[in-house]
């Protein structure tokens, strides 16, 4: 089968870091993926090679069915791309850059207009039309730069952190935007470091770190490979922990322990269900205070942990 | 919703525009900007205004007998000196597209990509008309009067502009290569106030010792307010013509594609 995306073995280095390692994407079209992973771990950069913007230093990348490198004008009619950074001009109303990304793919000022309008509308943007760009707030100018790479209906949106640095409400609207073009036909590819935001929107994701994918599947897939029966043990005293840890070692085996994103928390995959009731015996029996006791899916969050082995927030490196 | 949803429908998509299409829109945007952010002309016309009147009443009675008879030497000088300085913000205005991440959208659009260069030397022709326009008119009032006529001085101004563009190119290539717009600004005046003050816009070649004479004689920016005088008052020294035509075939001949170069590549 044809996909959207097909990239193999991307390589990308810039002077010292080697931002992508190897990626490897197959995404289907007509569907939300999602792109998830911490700073630096070479999101933005896939992106923009797969926007045309930069060209890999190695390996292939086919976006319906067009090489980037060899074919980057076909690619162009059929995509756009909302970058990290408003890539709207702020001098300018909301109503004159649609008119401007209008004009620039080819419509007529007439028809440039009218589409401005219609998109203003549908966005919630109909009072700011006329108001520069520069006095939007950050959901606005959200809205207003998704507006202009949907001034044409692109075959494949590439959203770059859509809801980074967003109030929560203004987050939903970003989301309820995203559900409504894809349910419209459009392939959304979306980079977040949200775990909740990829859960929410994408049928499908990718994690990604270092430059490499190092999970790939729905969500339900990532959080079964991490174990379908994770253990939460949140304890009401820190210094009780590693005792804890070792009582829950020695019911599950070591290879069962997950490492835990708070100093409280031990998590442990399961074998069987059955297994909980061992736990919480032997907790209880060498009185460890227990706050909270659950068995279930692993999140998102916890999944980033077992696969990478450091917790999604704590990596920091900066992505060029 | 219900609107929302044919908003986001799948449509036909346009054909791409023609590169004389976007270059025209991105001038119009150009002038939008003007319009939005009036304070880019204060530059524009305040400095030159500023420029005329100190430097004829100020060196007037010393170099040219009284101000009356100095304006007459100054003004054509004085328009190149402005609209050189105003070339420039080609390249601060580019460099903040880059760094806004504007340059980001352009790239990804199907236009003729170097649209946005042009684009911005569109609009340069308004700032340098308008410049231009408010020198002659200040000039005219302190007793200028060129023997050309409105052809001699409307070709100075021409002249000004072409050799101006070639200059622009410049400041593209600054512009993409240095980090921020203020670094753009100050990078070009360690550049041009030696490049337009060693020129005889405010005195006469003659006045100056000879191993200066030398190196203010072959200033492009001389040839320029030689030629600019020359075609104001009727009497055209052609050779001068010639040379910053030439002079600016020259600079536009190796800027031009290095600016391109630096265009295309990757950030």
């Amino acid at each position: 089968m044809t996909y959207a995306i097909e990239t193999n073995a991307l390589v990308k280095s810039f002077s010292t870091t080697r931002a992508l390692d190897g990626v490897d994407l197959r995404i289907r079209q007509g569907s939300v993926y999602g792109l998830l992973g911490p700073n630096g771990a070479g999101k933005t950069t896939t992106i923009r090679i797969l926007s045309t913007l930069l060209k890999p230093d190695s390996g292939t990348a086919r976006v319906l069915g067009h090489d980037v490198v060899r074919e980057p004008k076909l690619v162009r009619e059929k995509v756009s791309l909302t970058g990290q950074f408003a890539s709207v001009d702020e001098d300018l109303t909301g109503h004159e850059n649609l008119v401007l990304v209008g004009r620039l793919l080819g419509l007529g000022w007439r028809a440039a207009r009218q589409r401005a309008s219609e998109l203003l509308d549908a966005f919630d943007l109909e009072e700011a039309a006329s108001r520069q760009v520069s006095t939007y707030s950050g959901g606005m100018r959200r809205r207003i730069d998704i507006a202009a790479s949907l001034v044409a209906i692109p075959e494949i949106l590439f959203l770059d952190e859509p809801t980074t640095g967003l109030d929560p409400r203004s987050r939903t609207q970003v989301w309820d935007l995203v559900r409504g073009i894809a349910a419209e036909g459009t392939t959304v590819l979306l980079t977040t470091q949200y775990l909740e935001e990829a859960d929410r929107l994408a049928e499908r994701m990718a994690v990604i770190d270092h430059g490499k994918v190092i999970a790939e599947g729905t969500s339900r897939d990532l959080k079964t490979s991490v174990g379908s029966n994770a253990l939460h043990v949140q304890l009401s005293n820190t210094e009780q922990r590693a005792l804890a840890y070792d009582i829950i070692a020695r019911v599950v085996g070591d290879d069962g322990m997950l490492p835990a994103a708070e100093p409280t928390d031990v998590i442990a995959r399961l074998e069987n269900p059955a297994q909980a009731a061992a736990v919480l015996t032997a907790l209880t029996s060498d009185s460890i205070e227990v706050a909270q006791f659950s068995v279930g899916s692993p999140s998102l969050d916890e999944v980033f942990l077992a696969l990478t082995g450091h917790s999604a927030e704590t990596a920091q490196e900066n992505e060029s | 919703m219900s609107t929302t949803h044919e908003v986001l429908a799948t449509r036909a998509r346009p054909k791409p525009p023609s590169a004389l299409s976007s270059v025209t829109t991105l001038a119009w945007r150009a002038m939008l900007k003007i319009k939005h952010v009036p304070f880019q002309l204060f530059d524009v016309t305040v400095t030159p205004i500023m420029f005329t009147l100190l430097f004829t009443f100020i060196f007037g009675g010393a170099l040219g007998g009284s101000p009356r008879q100095y304006v007459q030497y100054l003004l054509p000088g004085v328009l190149v000196q402005t609209i050189i300085f105003i070339t420039v913000y080609t390249g601060v205005g580019l460099n903040s597209d880059i760094h806004k991440g504007l340059y980001d959208r352009f790239r990804s659009l199907p236009m003729w990509q170097p649209s946005p260069l042009f684009g911005a030397l569109a609009g340069d022709v308004f700032r340098y008309g308008a410049a231009s326009l408010v020198i002659v008119i200040v000039g005219l009032l302190l007793g200028f009067r060129p023997q050309g006529g409105v052809v001699g001085v409307a070709l100075a101004i021409a002249l000004v502009m072409t050799f101006c563009f070639a200059l622009s190119w410049l400041w593209i290539i600054a512009g993409m290569l240095v980090r921020t717009p203020e670094s753009v600004m100050t990078t070009s005046f360690v550049f041009l106030m030696p490049l337009t003050f060693a020129s005889d816009i405010f005195v006469d070649l003659s006045t100056m010792p000879g191993w200066l004479q030398a190196a203010v004689g072959r200033n492009p920016v001389t040839y320029l307010a030689k030629a600019s005088r020359g075609l104001m008052h009727g009497e055209p020294v052609w050779a001068e013509v010639g040379w910053v035509l030439l002079a600016s075939a020259v600079i536009t001949a190796v800027a031009a594609p290095i600016a391109m170069r630096l265009y295309h590549k990757e950030r």
